[in-house]
């Protein structure tokens, strides 16, 4: 195995563009299991760690964008008015010193469906900017994941940033584990509202082969709020919207039965997260929206 | 059956005073704690010796099989590789070791019997080349039917797991694929039947629990120039080891030195032999020295696993609450290889009642072959397993009478006196009802605490933790309880002893003491016990600590509780007998100065002969002047017997514990998650000898019973008997938000046949815990839930 230690950027891209299987390692944090595992034995490891601007974040008008390497820590730490799906996820991610050197890039890479950021990603709205010799492109998330651990990089494409939109109304997750810390998701579930353009949009995790949004769901409740002028309103959300919410994200799971939980659990659970996370959120939006709320008046 | 007439069991002679600082019933600091936590402990890991080379170990990638050949050509062929040995490379005709009955082999000969079995073994000059080298082995294999439960094992045709069995169970067992079997039956069950007014019955399921210790097998092996070999190596019982590695290698045992290197737990896992043949091996062959070291992933397939249970329980009581009787079958899955099923069997099988008084009792318990991977030994085994089962009965068999679950327990509660299932009278404390009682009157902990930091709930609390699943909805907390019983030491007639060489001298101006044993300190503390002892019996503070090895006799395993009783015993008497040689020096030497030499109690404290009376008649510097006192000797508990093989009637358990818990959970009903709040225990002792410890021991024992409450669980496919989830990521074990509070309250009652009073604690904390637990989520959720580890499927009925 060859160890390539690029000094710059432009020195990765090449290195990268030479030879196209080099795996890109950064934190190590899943690279190095599936190394010590002996799952996988790369030809070549592609080491990002000397390149600063990877650790970097700007704060734009209307999105974040976050380096590739930017560890969950400083997520935590720095974003959390910014993205705080993104930051809820980043507490997910197993243990402290997992998370001060894990990142955001790395996940997107391995695009496991269990990695703890996608469904934060998926609900916030976000693109990946990915970068090769031959230039620059911005992925939508909704275009990233393509199967189980692949994505839409092409063979000589590095991971550079994450550009994640500001949140402009309240986001939540939530993740199943079958202990209280330091585990790999069972199931997942993200969901943001996005007062501004009047839409909510959610990510699953773990419950099918790749991340992915309830997008019957999303659509359900989007017209069951602009009918009910809720977002004006400010009404509570009646449990059978809640209800039939949860079910259509329930219904936009295909999960397997594994050895972390059964099919129908995870199906039966991203329902329950779906629920729960629609009423913190919404019940956040009425507390916070100064507009026209009817405090405790049911829709 | 005495030996060699060394002392059985002796009582203190000697009240030796507490003058001495850092005695017994002090909580001195062990000498391993700081560099554990600061990362500089030097784990069997850690070993380094110049020219070393790297062993690797090629497993099967099967459960069964027949092996049809295989081929070491292209692994040889490796640069960097100094050998690859297989079965046929073996140098003697003994290839086979097991604790009991020696049916495992060393390597694989004409098949595999489990997932994972060693098949052959590489030697390279770095760890990577010999995994590149040992993958490069091809193994044929031709598959064959996998045998899982006790269905496939017994079926008239079902294939023998060892063909040929001669050892001295395979007379009394229904099935050569059924490794031991012990009833225990006493009274009259059919007659009893009749006159109980409820009958409960249960059908319980035990999954298979890792040891998970956190330092992986691992050693370094020296060729020495005389042919022999200098094994340093993570064990529990050094001499065990010594006796099964030495006809493989055809070494006489003087040559096999073997010295305790730094163990990262053991809970059971190192009873049974690991990498130390195949070390041994490849060291000699190479003549160079060469380390082992598993990783994660072959730690779960180096060592055996707690034993998976099926138990299938009835009891019966009257309307006024007492138990009637009680019918129990436990079936308990050993695996491929025998390890220590057989005591497996007979602890489940004597202990199988739980600490009760019942008249009328018939259990069996039989311990399986299968081709599902090897169990063993594990803090508590048998008895773990069938306190899960009986404590759900009791709950049960409570709510039919309607009584209270805890005043049931205690109305039928073993004492002092009580006649044990196998006859034998409990002859030492036995305060159940008491410790019950303890555990009860705990303050709660407060409710919602999840909303006592302001407004937004502090999801810590709740559970799910961190990964944010529930702010309070659909969370209900539940209370359990349970009580157990587990023995102490080797049963069944085992010459059970241990040997402490003791010596005392003048260094520095100063009398000091050293103690060598071949004592695994394996992180339960007894080195800084050791000490404590010494201190408290010659009076002296300074104490050394000799590295345990084989150049003094066996110490027995550091398992059963047994530990601090038996070697701590040894550590007592050896001690004694210094003591007395030092007063006969003092009595020869100054004698004619103090009438006190000829008529008083003399002590030695704080340095000095004391009469018991308080009065200095000498300093030990000017008793012992140049003269070193060394004593090494044997010391053993009172015997036991083995049980009858039909009526399992015996005196065959030295001295019996308990504790008893309290668990207080948080129950997500909707999503099924589970937050153990608290976990309060009692337990009786009978003396602390280090009270710090003591406490640090039944916390962890605690935790380890809620590992495989809630989470843990070696899951093996039952079509084709391999571990699905070999790995840390899918292996769960406790964190410390999954740990919850634990309240000890420590009673001391001592135990008049044991050193000091003292009880042995090591497992009796992992018994209760687990089926607390289970009760507490029965009481959140009101499900039946008759297997553990609890899933969140189990929960929600998905």
């Amino acid at each position: 195995m060859d160890f390539l230690r690029p000094a710059s950027w432009e020195e990765a891209l090449a290195a990268k563009a030479e030879h196209p299987t080099a795996v890109p390692i950064a934190g190590g944090t899943d690279v190095m299991v599936e190394i010590n595992f002996d799952h996988r034995r790369p030809e070549y490891l592609l080491d990002l760690n000397r390149i600063g601007d990877l650790y970097e974040w700007e704060v734009g008008a209307d999105s974040v964008r976050l380096g590739a390497s930017v560890p969950y820590t400083r997520i935590m730490e720095n974003l959390r008015g910014e993205l705080p799906g993104l930051s809820l996820a980043s507490h997910t991610v197993a243990s402290p010193q997992i998370r001060n050197r894990g990142g955001v890039g790395g996940n997107l890479g391995t695009a496991s469906p269990a990695g703890d950021a996608h469904p934060a990603l998926l609900a916030a709205g976000a693109e990946v900017e990915a970068e090769s010799v031959r230039g620059t492109r911005l992925i939508p998330i909704d275009e990233f994941y393509t199967g189980v651990k692949r994505n839409a990089l092409a063979p000589d494409e590095l991971i550079r940033a994450v550009h994640i939109k500001k949140a402009d109304g309240p986001q939540q997750y939530s993740k199943v584990g079958t202990r209280n810390a330091m585990v790999i998701a069972v199931c997942a579930f993200g969901l943001a509202l996005h007062p501004a353009t009047r839409t909510v949009r959610t990510g699953i995790g773990s419950a099918a082969p790749t991340p992915v949004r309830a997008k019957a769901a999303e659509e359900f409740l989007n017209a069951a709020l602009d009918e009910g002028g809720f977002w004006d309103n400010g009404r509570i959300i009646t449990p059978s919207v809640a209800k039939q919410f949860a079910d259509l994200c329930s219904a936009a799971c295909n999960p397997i039965d594994d050895v972390r939980g059964t099919a129908s659990y995870r199906r039966h659970a991203v329902g329950i997260m779906a629920r729960r996370t629609l009423t913190w959120t919404w019940e956040s939006y009425r507390g916070t929206d100064g507009r026209s709320i009817e405090k405790g008046s049911v829709a | 059956m005495p030996v060699k007439g060394t002392p059985i069991g002796t009582p203190t002679k000697v009240t030796q005073g507490s003058k001495t600082k850092g005695g017994i019933g002090e909580s001195t600091l062990r000498p391993d704690g700081t560099l554990k936590v600061t990362g500089e402990f030097a784990y069997s890991s850690d070993m380094w010796h110049e020219d070393m080379l790297w062993g690797q170990i090629l497993r099967s990638t099967v459960a069964h099989a027949e092996i049809v050949s295989i081929d070491t050509v292209e692994a040889l062929k490796t640069p960097g590789v100094y050998a690859v040995m297989t079965y046929d490379d073996l140098p003697t005709d003994v290839k086979n070791y097991g604790l009991e009955i020696q049916d495992t082999p060393v390597l694989a000969h004409g098949k595999v019997r489990h997932h994972g079995e060693p098949v052959a073994i590489v030697a390279a000059d770095h760890p990577e080349t010999a995994r590149r080298a040992a993958a490069k082995i091809k193994v044929e294999y031709r598959e064959l039917p996998v045998i899982t439960d006790e269905l496939s094992a017994t079926a008239p045709d079902a294939i023998l797991i060892h063909e040929g069995r001669d050892d001295h169970h395979i007379g009394h067992v229904p099935h050569p694929n059924i490794v031991h079997r012990q009833p225990i039956i006493r009274g009259d069950v059919a007659a009893a039947r009749e006159r109980a007014d409820f009958i409960v019955e249960g059908e319980y399921t035990f999954g298979m629990q890792d040891q998970a210790f956190l330092g992986p097998e691992s050693g370094l092996a020296v060729p020495a120039e005389d042919g022999g070999v200098d094994l340093y190596i993570a064990t529990q019982w050094l001499h065990s080891d010594l006796r099964q590695i030495a006809p493989v290698l055809g070494l006489p045992e003087d040559k096999v030195r073997m010295t305790l290197s730094g163990v990262g737990g053991a809970f059971g896992g190192r009873e049974d032999l690991s990498m130390q043949i195949h070390a041994c091996l490849l060291a000699l062959r190479t003549g160079k020295p060469v380390k082992i070291v598993y990783n994660r992933f072959e730690s779960f397939f180096g060592h055996v696993h707690r034993h998976p249970a099926k138990l299938y329980y009835e009891h019966g009581a009257t309307k006024d609450g007492k138990l009637t009787h009680l019918k129990a079958r436990i079936v308990l899955d050993g695996g491929a290889y025998a390890s220590a099923s057989p005591a497996v069997v007979g602890n489940a099988s004597s202990l199988g009642a739980g600490p009760y008084v019942i008249d009328n009792v018939d259990i069996e318990a039989i311990a399986l072959y299968t081709n599902n991977p090897p169990c063993g030994a594990m803090r508590g085994f048998g008895a773990v397993q069938a306190c899960f089962a009986y404590e759900a009965q009791m709950d049960k068999l409570a709510d039919k009478v309607g009584m209270d679950r805890v005043a049931f327990r205690q109305l039928n509660a073993m004492e002092q006196g009580t006649v044990m299932p196998t006859g034998q009278v409990v002859d030492s404390p036995a305060p159940v009802a008491e410790l019950l009682r303890r555990v009860k009157a705990m303050p709660m902990p407060p409710e919602q605490q999840w909303l006592a930091a302001g407004e937004a709930a502090d999801v810590r609390q709740l559970p799910g933790g961190l990964s944010n699943t529930t702010h309070g909805e659909g969370v209900v907390r539940g209370v359990g309880y349970a009580v157990g019983i587990k023995n102490v030491g080797f049963s069944e007639g085992f010459d059970d002893y241990s040997t402490a060489k003791v010596r005392m001298e003048v260094v520095g101006g100063e009398a000091v003491a050293t103690v060598h044993t071949a004592m695994a300190e394996v992180g339960q503390g007894g080195v800084t016990v050791h000490a404590q002892i010494a201190r408290t019996e010659l009076g002296v503070t300074q104490v050394t600590i000799n590295p345990a090895d084989t150049q003094v006799g066996s110490a027995g395993s550091t398992s059963a509780s047994r530990q601090t009783y038996v070697t701590g015993g040894a550590v007592k008497n050896s001690c004694e007998l210094v003591r007395e040689k030092v007063l006969e020096m003092g009595r020869r030497k100054l004698g004619t100065y103090h009438p006190a030499w000829a008529t008083a109690e003399l002590l030695l404290e704080g340095g000095k002969i004391v009469t018991d009376a308080g009065e200095v008649l000498a300093d030990l510097v000017d008793v012992l002047e140049g003269e070193a006192v060394e004593i090494e000797a044997e010391w053993r508990h009172r015997p036991t017997e083995a049980f009858d093989l039909r009526t399992g009637q015996g005196f065959g358990h030295v001295q019996y514990t308990f504790a008893a818990h309290r668990a207080v959970v948080e129950v997500d009903t909707e999503l099924g998650l589970v937050k153990v709040i608290e976990l309060a225990c009692a337990q009786d002792v009978g003396k602390a000898l280090n009270p710090l410890s003591v406490i640090g021991q039944i916390q962890g024992g605690t935790t380890q019973g809620l590992g495989i409450a809630v989470m843990e669980e070696i899951i093996v496919d039952p079509k084709t008997a391999k571990v699905r989830n070999p790995s840390f990521t899918d292996y769960l074990i406790p964190t410390i938000l999954d740990t919850p509070t634990i309240p000890v309250d420590v009673l001391e009652l001592a135990d008049e046949h044991a050193p000091y009073g003292l009880r042995g604690i090591g497992e009796a904390p992992t018994l209760s815990s687990t089926p607390a637990v289970l009760a507490a989520i029965r009481n959140a959720t009101g499900l039946e839930l008759n297997r553990t580890p609890v899933r969140p499927e189990h929960l929600t009925g998905t």
